[in-house]
């Protein structure tokens, strides 16, 4: 037993250094934990941030007024004629309404100012209502019509600790709103507006479905070509090419598209689609053919390392009872795989969605009112829209672009929560 | 064995041709289709504007809703000036007028007859957080606070890099602030403004400066509209909201920014003085606050008849409740043109007067 001191020994310095060893590991352990309790605290900063902010968007100001819709104020003489209906003078007996409300208000400044108090979209509600419901002409009813952008800001921040927003009022202006909370003719409501409506430079009647459509046709297009085409590309490269100099260059080549700013595959575009081959700018098509090119790389890798998961004794085991190559790749590595491409699928989908600057150099950052209705009409994305709003000077756009931000974010966690899912749900192990 | 191969084969190859066919197919079909909306790009400064006069010219006329796009004022005369047909934008804002080197490229391109529209006015504003002390300056306090060179401040004719640091060092009137001003990137139309009407403004002043420009052009131009570039001046980014919020953060700093900003955020910021003259809606109207600029828009009329809606758009934007001393355009912070302007615009506008520089 010669080596038993020098046992001891070891065991001594080992319990000498233990307790430092301790404080390291734990140190160690607090960098990680430290780590993510920053990055938590990021995100939780950024989602009160957000919330704190765009919460109030889902709610809007209604006014009630009592309006008279006698067919002599809407200028309306034949009732059966849907012309006249539809171009009568709608936000006049709104103003009339108001004059009646408010009598003691005279002079051309002050009555412009009260008509201000209803929304200047308010009138084309009215229509809706008389041209579903006919019968209410010449009925004098109270309604709830949508307020301003401006008395919208002021009844909601009315009760915050900052106090209330009176930005661009004067005193008169404060006074009649005053006048209609103390009445009870003030409300808000669910902001429908917002999701069933277009663009619009009037923060009260902006929406984001022409955005959330845009969106969604730009995707549609997107995935159809770059699922196909990376899967294609995959396939070959994992079952069919030989491994030489060539088949290495592609690979280096798409590792490296994976890197390429965004920005570039716009101009690509720009040069492409919209120069060379004359299509029109703005539309979801050209902006679905750019994204592919973007999206791309992200699917063939993601495509490629799926494929090579699959073990090699299936591609064998199918071989060894006559299955053609074809045959072993559609009806077993494919199936197999499939979890991991949708994976990726989708993760580059989500990278789309997020995406503008590319978007930006084929026209799609416009102004836009109508509602796409398919993939050639003139149309934005969601972020896009979240970036107009954030330039528009409008205090009322403020709790609009938060709100359109909270609704983007919704969508990329559904988008990635499917992900996982799928991932978890789908999966094998060998 | 070999059977399914071959149809599969076949299939591969048909669904080859489907794709090339339909590929063909819809190109043409873009290439031949007439498109039935403007198509508007431009200056993001009259973007605010020419995008309220769209959506009320959608809502009020059987016609699409203009789709404007937000691409600067010399972006949108590059795209502008492409050529003719439908594959090029009809209008585009601009924040300046257009410059020779444009006009000349338009025509190049076959772009010949432009109509310019003179719409109203924008004022720059050097504002600060409504918590702090309201600013009183000259331009040429604000000349000799940002630009590149400064005379020398012993008084000689001499051009000395800007040593000044303080508001203090260049007007003892003012506070021993540090100068701070938060102002857009070169890229930006109000950063040229800003340039052209505040540093030059106050450059003039200098008579000696003022005499260079008979003998040399460039070199006072140069003199004159170059920014600082240690510090003091710092670019936040084309967003004016951003530097709104700067602002609140940051008392010390003064802000550069569209008027329509200060107007929707009285109740956080306010205009300082400049010459004497508060940035309100009459002050520029009238013209008397100095910093203030011309907005246009230019009309591409061999679209006139090709497009639907052409000539309603231009009516509603040059009628008096848009552009009028109280229409819809005054109330979102554009400061209109006096009565004499205005319907000499309107007809201009009606007779489609042919630009020529």
């Amino acid at each position: 037993m010669a080596s038993a001191p020098e046992n001891q020994k070891t065991i001594e310095l080992v319990n000498q250094n233990l307790a430092k060893r301790y404080r390291a590991e734990k140190r160690f352990r607090a960098y990680g934990i430290a780590s993510i309790g920053f990055g938590l605290l990021c995100l939780l900063f950024l989602f009160t941030d957000i919330i704190g902010k765009g919460h109030t968007a889902f709610l809007t100001t209604y006014v009630k007024l009592n309006v008279e819709l006698s067919t002599d104020a809407l200028d309306i003489y034949d009732v059966n004629d849907p012309q006249q209906i539809a171009g009568a003078d709608y936000q006049g007996v709104l103003k009339k309404a108001l004059r009646e409300r408010f009598p003691e208000v005279t002079g051309r400044r002050d009555k412009r100012a009260l008509y201000g108090i209803v929304s200047s979209g308010a009138g084309f509600e009215i229509r809706t209502l008389i041209e579903q419901q006919p019968e209410l002409l010449n009925t004098t009813l109270d309604l709830w019509v949508l307020a301003d952008d401006d008395y919208d800001t002021y009844y909601k921040s009315r009760s915050s600790d900052e106090g209330a927003y009176t930005g661009r009022f004067n005193e008169k202006q404060i006074s009649w709103i005053e006048t209609l909370i103390a009445d009870g003719a003030v409300e808000k409501r669910l902001n429908t507006t917002f999701f069933n409506a277009g663009d619009s430079r009037e923060p009260e009647q902006a929406g984001i479905r022409g955005a959330i459509m845009g969106s969604l046709f730009t995707l549609l297009v997107t995935l159809a070509l770059s699922f196909p085409i990376g899967v294609a590309s995959a396939v070959y490269l994992e079952e069919y090419a030989k491994k030489n100099k060539f088949t290495d260059f592609i690979e280096v080549n798409i590792n490296n598209l994976a890197a390429v700013p965004s920005i570039i595959f716009g101009l690509l575009g720009l040069a492409i689609f919209i120069n060379f081959f004359e299509m029109p700018r703005s539309i979801p098509l050209v902006g679905g053919f750019v994204l592919t090119l973007m999206t791309l790389p992200t699917i063939i890798i993601s495509s490629r390392a799926a494929i090579k998961a699959v073990p090699p004794s299936i591609r064998e085991a199918a071989m060894g009872i006559g299955a053609s190559k074809m045959q072993v790749i559609l009806h077993h590595v494919l199936p197999l795989a499939m979890p991991g491409m949708l994976t990726g699928a989708i993760i580059g989908m989500a990278q789309a969605l997020g995406e503008t600057a590319p978007l930006l150099m084929i026209g799609m950052v416009a102004f836009i009112v109508d509602v796409p209705g398919s993939i050639s009409d003139p149309s934005t994305v969601l972020p896009v829209q979240i970036f107009l709003w954030s330039d528009s000077p409008e205090r009322a756009f403020v709790e609009k672009t938060s709100a359109a931000i909270m609704v983007l974010l919704g969508f990329l966690i559904i988008m990635n929560t499917l992900a996982v899912w799928l991932r978890k749900r789908l999966e094998r192990r060998w | 064995m070999s059977r399914p191969a071959q149809t599969q084969e076949n299939t591969v190859k048909k669904t080859l041709m489907i794709a090339t066919v339909a590929a063909t197919a819809m190109s043409a079909q873009f290439a031949t289709a007439a498109r039935d909306y403007i198509s508007i790009v431009g200056s993001s400064t009259v973007y605010p504007f020419a995008t309220v006069v769209a959506e009320r010219f959608g809502k009020s006329t059987n016609y699409k809703t203009p789709k404007i796009e937000s691409t600067g004022s010399g972006g949108g005369m590059k795209l502008f000036c492409q050529g003719v047909g439908v594959a090029h934008p009809d209008i585009t804002n601009a924040s300046r007028r257009i410059k020779s080197t444009e006009f000349e490229m338009c025509q190049e391109n076959g772009v010949k007859d432009i109509v310019e529209v003179l719409i109203g006015y924008d004022g720059i504003v050097i504002g600060n957080s409504s918590a702090a002390k309201q600013m009183t300056i000259t331009r040429r306090d604000l000349f000799l606070a940002l630009a590149k060179k400064v005379p020398n401040p012993n008084g000689s004719e001499t051009l000395v890099e800007n040593p000044y640091k303080t508001w203090k060092d260049v007007n003892p009137a003012l506070p021993a602030n540090k100068i701070e001003v938060l102002g857009p990137p070169p890229t930006s139309g109000t950063r040229d403004a800003f340039q052209e009407l505040a540093l030059e403004g106050g450059c003039k002043t200098f008579s000696w400066i003022k005499a260079m420009k008979k003998k040399d052009k460039k070199a006072y131009k140069k003199v004159c509209r170059t920014v600082r570039e240690d510090g003091p001046y710092i670019e936040a980014g084309e967003n004016d909201n951003l530097i709104v919020q700067k602002l609140n953060a940051n008392k010390n700093a003064l802000g550069i920014f569209g008027f329509s900003f200060l107007d929707q955020n009285i109740d956080k910021i306010q205009g300082s003085l400049v010459d004497g003259q508060k940035p309100t809606f009459e002050s520029i109207a009238d013209g008397s606050y100095p910093v203030s600029r011309p907005l246009y828009f230019y009309v591409k009329k061999g679209h006139i008849d090709t497009i639907p809606g052409m000539k309603e758009y231009l009516t509603e934007f040059t009628s008096e409740k848009a552009f009028g001393e109280e229409g819809y355009l005054s109330e979102k912070g554009m400061i209109p043109l006096g009565k004499g302007e205005r319907s000499k615009v309107a007809g201009d506008v009606k007779t489609l007067k042919n630009l020529a520089l």
